[in-house]
């Protein structure tokens, strides 16, 4: 695995603005992702967790350009997405391509499986009828359905084989970098077993890059290499998948696994059970987002804004708890003054 | 004959297993409805009778013999004479070309230019949008026979001129149609999907949101044919339609209301022309919408 990376984004910003009245007047905005920055290694899986809200999904199709930044750098393979044309992006996305959540509707129900692959390299331009019609069949077997399924519509499949086009669909270009949005959540919890051993096995195969957005930690533990965990639209821990699960630091992450059930039905363990609602993100509490539902608030919390810090290698966090947290937090507000 | 018959043992499964699309799965569902195929079949007859009607009823259309005036239906004029002494069946065989026609046309016209601006309204949305919601909306504001009156009386009356007006006035209710269906379907994720592919937005727009969004218009496409030939009929009766010899059946009404109570067939057939064409459209609208409109049951 090299360990340069694929994708950098900078200081992320989405901000959707709140209209009202009969003027369309923006009385604020919604920070759906506020200033978040992290980055992705050739090769590696980076999980994207949080409950709904949160912007994870806002962050995955911001980085594709479906929806346009508010703010901030998007660097794919030594290109700025964020200032590309909207003609140069859309020839990028040859390289980057996504798997939504939706099985049922992400698929055009007019289009055969067969027209629904061939679309994105008649799009880009890539290789002669026959060409393609072989890739199709052959894409086709790889995500482990038959050549004969491309002559079928999207309602004959079941929810699996349909996400297993989905995926198909995704690679047809030979792209570096897959977004995957929620890929599984609307699938059956066997069937999803399957699905993301797919996605493992053409990873190693295509060498590709995943970003894999998910709410489910168990899902995001079996396919990633590093973790963030999202709340209220920034990042408030990023590491290593293994020391993500066995040493969380962020009481928001805490609590998030403490959720995870274990498949054991004496073992007894501690839960941590955050309390109240996720906060208006049109209105997000000062300070800390998560001030306003943490069990260990101090003072600090509610006045200012902890940064994601690194507390050992690859391993960062935002919060006032942790060690050296404080000071630099101090210093980046005077360095700001 | 042994030779043959390995093949079909042969076939591979995709083969035997027919596909079946989306379209033809709604002529499923529309075939069961035993009204929506009545109405089918009585549109046929009257498209069958627009095309071959010409040659079955060779008699001069305009043929006026003085001697047979007024005549009631009989063993020789089926459907009696009119003023003229012309045979009003004949005249209804060839209304029917012109009235069919100009149902059809105008409706096409207006489909045409009506998906087209609802699509860019709905997809492009902000003042595009805008603009051209707002310029349906006036044009909505009138009641559609009065505009259509005005527009021939600007263009001059006849036939083309009526044609062209009932194309213009059905062009707002197309449009807005289109436009909502394509404001819903925009949010799918499988046009989020095509974005992300890479597509252009003229592909996304013809290929994937324009096909999605047609079920509502063939819908109200067939029960527009029907109002239009209505309007026709209605422009063809105040005289702004269709000119003195051609058979159009608002036309023949309006001709023969003088003789509503001495020669009453004269009236009542191309009445019942019009009636039983709008009725059959009608009845096929509302087959197609039950077929079309519960969308793909996934």
């Amino acid at each position: 695995m090299s360990t340069t990376p694929l994708l950098k984004v900078e200081n992320l910003k989405k901000y959707f603005p709140v209209k009202k009245g009969m003027f369309g007047k923006t009385v604020g905005y919604v920070k759906a992702v506020d200033d978040v920055s992290f980055f992705v290694n050739e090769g590696e899986t980076l999980g994207i967790v949080g409950e709904s809200g949160c912007g994870k999904s806002t962050t995955g199709r911001v980085l594709m350009r479906l929806l346009e930044p508010t703010d901030g750098e998007i660097e794919f393979d030594g290109k700025n997405l964020a200032s590309l044309s909207q003609e140069e992006m859309r020839k990028t996305r040859r390289d980057i391509q996504m798997v939504f959540q939706d099985p049922y509707a992400s698929l055009n129900p007019r289009h055969t499986i067969g027209k629904i692959l061939e679309e994105p390299l008649i799009v880009h331009g890539i290789s002669d009828p026959q060409e393609r019609k072989k890739k199709v069949r052959e894409f086709l077997e790889i995500v482990g359905l038959n050549e004969y399924h491309a002559k079928r519509y999207p309602h004959q499949f079941s929810g699996g084989q349909r996400q297993r086009i989905g995926i198909a669909r995704a690679l047809m270009t030979n792209p570096k970098l897959i977004i995957a949005d929620e890929p599984v959540s609307a699938l059956d919890v066997s069937i999803q077993a399957q699905v993301l051993n797919l996605m493992q096995d053409l990873q190693k195969e295509f060498n590709l890059t995943y970003i894999f957005i998910a709410h489910d930690l168990g899902v995001v533990r079996h396919i990633s290499d590093r973790v963030a965990v999202m709340y209220l639209g920034k990042m408030v821990e990023v590491a290593d998948s293994e020391q993500l699960y066995e040493k969380p630091l962020h009481p928001y992450t805490q609590a998030l696994l403490s959720a995870v059930p274990v498949p054991d039905p004496d073992f007894q363990k501690e839960q941590i059970i955050i309390e109240g609602d996720i906060p208006n993100p049109a209105d997000p509490p000062t300070g800390c987002t998560f001030h306003t539902r943490c069990p260990f608030k101090m003072d600090i919390c509610t006045k200012v804004t902890p940064q994601l810090t690194e507390q050992t290698t690859g391993h960062s966090v935002a919060c006032h708890l942790h060690v050296g947290q404080v000071d630099n937090d101090i210093k980046q507000l005077e360095g700001s003054l | 004959m042994s030779e043959l018959t390995p093949k079909i043992d042969g076939l591979a499964e995709a083969e035997i297993d027919r596909t079946i699309g989306p379209w033809r799965e709604a002529w499923r569902s529309f075939r069961k409805s035993k009204v929506a195929v009545a109405g089918m079949i009585i549109i046929l007859f009257f498209v069958l009778l627009a095309i071959f009607g010409p040659f079955i009823a060779k008699e001069g259309i305009n043929e006026q013999l003085a001697a047979d005036r007024l005549q009631p239906p009989s063993a020789e004029y089926w459907l009696g004479t009119d003023d003229f002494g012309r045979d009003i069946l004949s005249r209804i065989i060839h209304g029917a070309r012109i009235s069919l026609s100009v149902g059809f046309l105008s409706v096409i016209a207006s489909v045409v230019v009506g998906s087209f601006l609802g699509i860019i309204a709905g997809y492009y949305g902000r003042w595009t949008d805008t603009i051209i919601s707002r310029i349906f909306d006036i044009m909505l504001a009138f009641p559609s026979i009065l505009l259509a009156i005005a527009i021939v009386s600007v263009l001059g009356p006849g036939l083309e001129n009526a044609l062209i007006a009932i194309a213009i006035i059905n062009v707002p209710n197309f449009g807005r149609l289109i436009r909502s269906k394509v404001l819903s379907i925009k949010e799918d994720e499988y046009i989020m999907a095509a974005k992300a592919i890479g597509m252009k937005d003229a592909r996304i727009l013809f290929s994937h949101i324009l096909p999605n969004s047609m079920a509502p218009v063939i819908v109200q496409g067939t029960l527009a044919i029907a109002t239009a030939i209505l309007e026709a009929a209605a422009l063809g009766f105040l005289g702004l339609g269709a000119q003195a010899p051609q058979p159009e059946w608002g036309k023949m009404l309006a001709d023969s209301k003088s003789y509503l109570q001495s020669a009453p067939w004269t009236m009542l057939f191309p009445g019942l022309a019009i009636m039983l064409t709008v009725l059959g459209f009608n009845l096929m609208g509302d087959g197609l919408r039950d077929a079309l409109d519960p969308k793909m049951k996934n």
